[in-house]
């Protein structure tokens, strides 16, 4: 009974699929995965959108959205009705074609990336060889889609917006990357199911998540402040800042087509989260080995949406970074502790089992992270100018 | 020669094509962008997950995004102001049509693989990694040593202009 | 050390977050319009006409002097006097408004129609849910819509109605003594008067 509540989503769809012909069969299959993925994350967004609201509000003393429905649970069908009927004003300048095309982009990427996350057992839409690799390359693709929209815009706040966001994506891109490295280097595969099927076990009732290790909590941190800045999330985002560069590589855009940014922009986020998840938190594994009898599923979606209230609570809480301090902490801060984490993973796995590891590990870490902090405090002095102006 | 392939390849020639024959620069590298992802589903049609996965991480999301801030940062982003096509068009006529006749002579020659052959990844990551660790890490490390070497004549280019500014 | 700021940060509105539901110092919004915050005291928007009693005409205390018409600054008050004159709360006959117009949408608060008044009996008033649909003749106060009683003016400014209201007692008091005095005086004289002509005739 259990085993069949967790299966069930898989279980439907093989009767489903058992009721055509044969040809027809495997298209059916993918094509009702991908239904099941194209239904749910929008849902995921409208509630995350509900969340951050609410979460945001209470966090800054005051009630979120409470009209429109009990708790204001239907504000999000409110905006999504509001935000069809909008008017679709593209300005008289913009590159057509590259105007309509980059929202397209953008969600069509950010969708791509959820084919290969698994999503409880074996529900996962294309168990590919190098499965990471393929999310790591959409990521890479949303990039041209914020400057597609920043360009055709024509807009000299929308380029400026568009350019600090690829500059900024690209820098945490490579933090990304290590951190994720780590991951594959020990479990040494690229394959997102063996990932979560190696932290899928169980001693002392404890599991064996990435993140309970050294070198799996400091990739964690490096992961989420990577992730946060590759979403364009507060508290890494300057380019849509609301107060200095309008909206950004999204000013010109109303109606549906901003709609579909702020869809890209949430699906980016619940993406990195189920990345995040499935790479350090185990992916859709319980976490006590007696609770294995709750659905995977489960598991995997509140896992998931515990990270979207991370980032909301992270939104309320930082300052924005300027886009200096944002650049200088990902080349000199967070890129050499990835690096050292690296090595880290690597004396990890061949100092063998037992409590040495956890204690060199640990301290080589805090020594690192030490050493970083106070140089890179030790750089405020007020001088003469050290960046030049762009001509 | 499935249908599938003649899609892929149309979508890369078109692209390349585009990159060549569009007005405005950025649509060019835009449309290169479009010829590069064709060629990595090119890769991933004949199987090989990783070629194709790091065609795209590598060529759209780097090199596509270096073009763009290239062109954007000088002065290509503005309408043309003399005509595109070149003088000398004819010399590189002539240069292209050799590079596609040695470049066809070698791929015409070369063995060729049965079409439909087995559809598990014939080069597995694991492999690949293994290969680039053992017979193949003197490449590997001297392509490391130019990458750095690369980055640090960057480095040291972009630190004499400012001195030079300064 | 790098990072502790972050978690202080992040400890505070997480602590923020949880007290909002139980702690009403943390959660200070009120659901308006099922909960109102209290106006205070001193709170003013729009003019009103002061009315003594019940009856609205008979003790309104505006006697149409149009001071306060050619007072106002961006001239929003509109009067027309009456011909005949009416008792007042005192009983005195005085002229009234026929019609006493405040164009709200002009108004600008600035309350100087009632420093002028002589008669305290424009003053301001502190509601502001005043929205209606008519852009014109929504927004167009009429006399008996500006008429409310003491006893409200009471309830919106209560230090500032008490003086005013010891104020005009004070002048009642005043005007009283001072009749009471006359008709004294007067009395005096015709009793002086009287007994003056018997004196005369009997000597």
């Amino acid at each position: 009974m259990q085993e069949n509540l967790d299966q069930i989503f898989v279980l439907l769809k093989h009767w489903i699929v058992s009721l055509v012909p044969a040809p027809v069969q495997p298209y059916l299959s993918v094509l009702l995965s991908v239904a099941a993925i194209v239904v749910t994350f929008p849902l995921l967004f409208a509630i995350s959108v509900w969340l951050e609201r609410k979460i945001l509000a209470r966090i800054q003393n005051r009630l979120g959205p409470n009209r429109v429905g009990p708790f204001g649970l239907l504000q999000p069908i409110a905006d999504a009705i509001k935000s069809l009927t909008k008017e679709d004003i593209v300005p008289r300048t913009a590159d057509a074609v590259v105007h309509y095309l980059a929202p397209l982009v953008l969600v069509v990427v950010a969708f791509m990336g959820f084919a290969i996350i698994p999503m409880g057992r074996n529900m996962v839409l294309v168990d590919l060889d190098a499965s990471l690799l393929f999310y790591f390359a959409m990521g890479a693709s949303a990039e041209v889609a914020v400057f597609m929209a920043g360009w055709s815009s024509r807009n000299k706040y929308s380029l400026l917006g568009a350019m600090r966001a690829i500059a900024q994506m690209i820098s945490y891109e490579v933090v990304l990357l290590l951190s994720s490295v780590t991951v594959v280097m020990m479990t040494g595969s690229l394959r997102l199911t063996r990932i979560v099927e190696l932290q899928n076990q169980y001693s002392w009732g404890l599991p064996h998540w990435f993140i309970f290790t050294p070198w799996g909590l400091a990739a964690f941190v490096m992961y989420a402040i990577a992730g946060t800045a590759e979403t364009n999330r507060s508290p890494f985002d300057l380019p849509e800042g609301e107060s200095e560069l309008v909206a950004g590589y999204h000013t010109e855009y109303s109606g549906f087509k901003f709609a579909l940014f702020f869809l890209g922009e949430y699906l980016a986020m619940l993406s990195i989260s189920s990345l995040g998840t499935t790479l350090f938190l185990g992916g859709w594994s319980a976490p006590f080995a007696f609770l294995g009898w709750v659905p995977s599923w489960i598991w995997f979606f509140s896992k998931v949406m515990l990270s979207i209230c991370v980032f909301i609570w992270m939104r309320g809480t930082l300052p924005r970074l300027r886009q200096d301090q944002l650049m200088n902490f990902a080349w000199k801060f967070v890129l050499p502790l990835s690096l050292v984490n690296l090595i880290v993973a690597g004396l990890w796995r061949f100092m063998g089992e037992g409590w040495q590891r956890w204690v060199v590990t640990s301290a080589i870490l805090i020594a690192s992270y030490a050493a970083l902090a106070l140089a890179e405090q030790r750089q405020r002095r007020i001088g003469p100018r050290r960046y030049r102006y762009a001509e | 020669m499935s249908l599938v392939f003649w899609i892929l390849a149309a979508i890369a020639v078109l692209g390349g094509l585009a990159a060549m024959l569009l007005r405005s620069t950025v649509h060019c590298a835009l449309a290169l962008t479009v010829a590069f992802a064709g060629i990595a589903l090119l890769f991933l049609n004949l199987g090989a997950q990783f070629a194709g996965f790091v065609q795209i991480l590598v060529y759209v999301g780097a090199v596509a995004i270096l073009l763009v801030f290239a062109i954007l940062l000088t002065r290509g982003s503005e309408p043309p102001t003399h005509g595109v096509f070149s003088t000398t068009w004819l010399a590189g006529l002539v240069i292209a049509a050799a590079v596609f006749a040695v470049l066809g002579s070698s791929v015409l020659s070369s063995q060729r693989m049965l079409p439909h052959e087995s559809t598990a990844p014939a080069a597995p990551v694991v492999e690949i990694g293994q290969a680039l660790a053992g017979p193949y890490i003197l490449p590997l490390e001297m392509i490391a040593v130019l990458l750095t070497a690369a980055l640090i004549g960057a480095v040291i280019i972009a630190l004499h202009e400012k001195e030079g500014e300064q | 050390m790098l990072g502790e700021g972050v978690i202080k940060g992040m400890a505070e509105t997480a602590k923020n977050f949880f007290q909002s539901y139980f702690k009403s110092d943390r959660m200070t919004t009120v659901c308006y319009p099922e909960a109102r915050i209290p106006t205070m005291h001193a709170a003013r928007t729009f003019p009103f006409l002061v009315y003594d009693g019940e009856d609205k005409l008979a003790g309104l205390r505006c006697t149409s002097c149009q001071i306060c018409e050619k007072e106002c600054p961006p001239k929003c008050i509109f009067i027309e006097k009456s011909t005949d004159k009416k008792p007042d709360f005192t009983g005195r006959p005085q002229f009234y408004p026929v019609r006493f117009e405040i164009d709200i949408s002009v108004c600008m608060s600035c309350q100087i129609c009632t420093e002028v008044c002589p008669f305290e009996s424009i003053k301001m008033d502190s509601v502001f849910e005043l929205s209606t649909d008519d852009r014109f003749g929504g927004l167009l106060l009429k006399r008996d819509d500006l008429s409310k009683p003491n006893s409200y003016y009471h309830q919106i400014h209560p230090d500032e109605a008490a003086a005013v209201d010891a104020g005009l007692a004070e002048e009642k008091a005043k005007a009283e003594a001072k009749a009471a005095a006359a008709a004294a005086a007067a009395a005096a004289k015709a009793t002086a008067a009287a007994t003056q002509p018997a004196a005369g005739a009997g000597a």
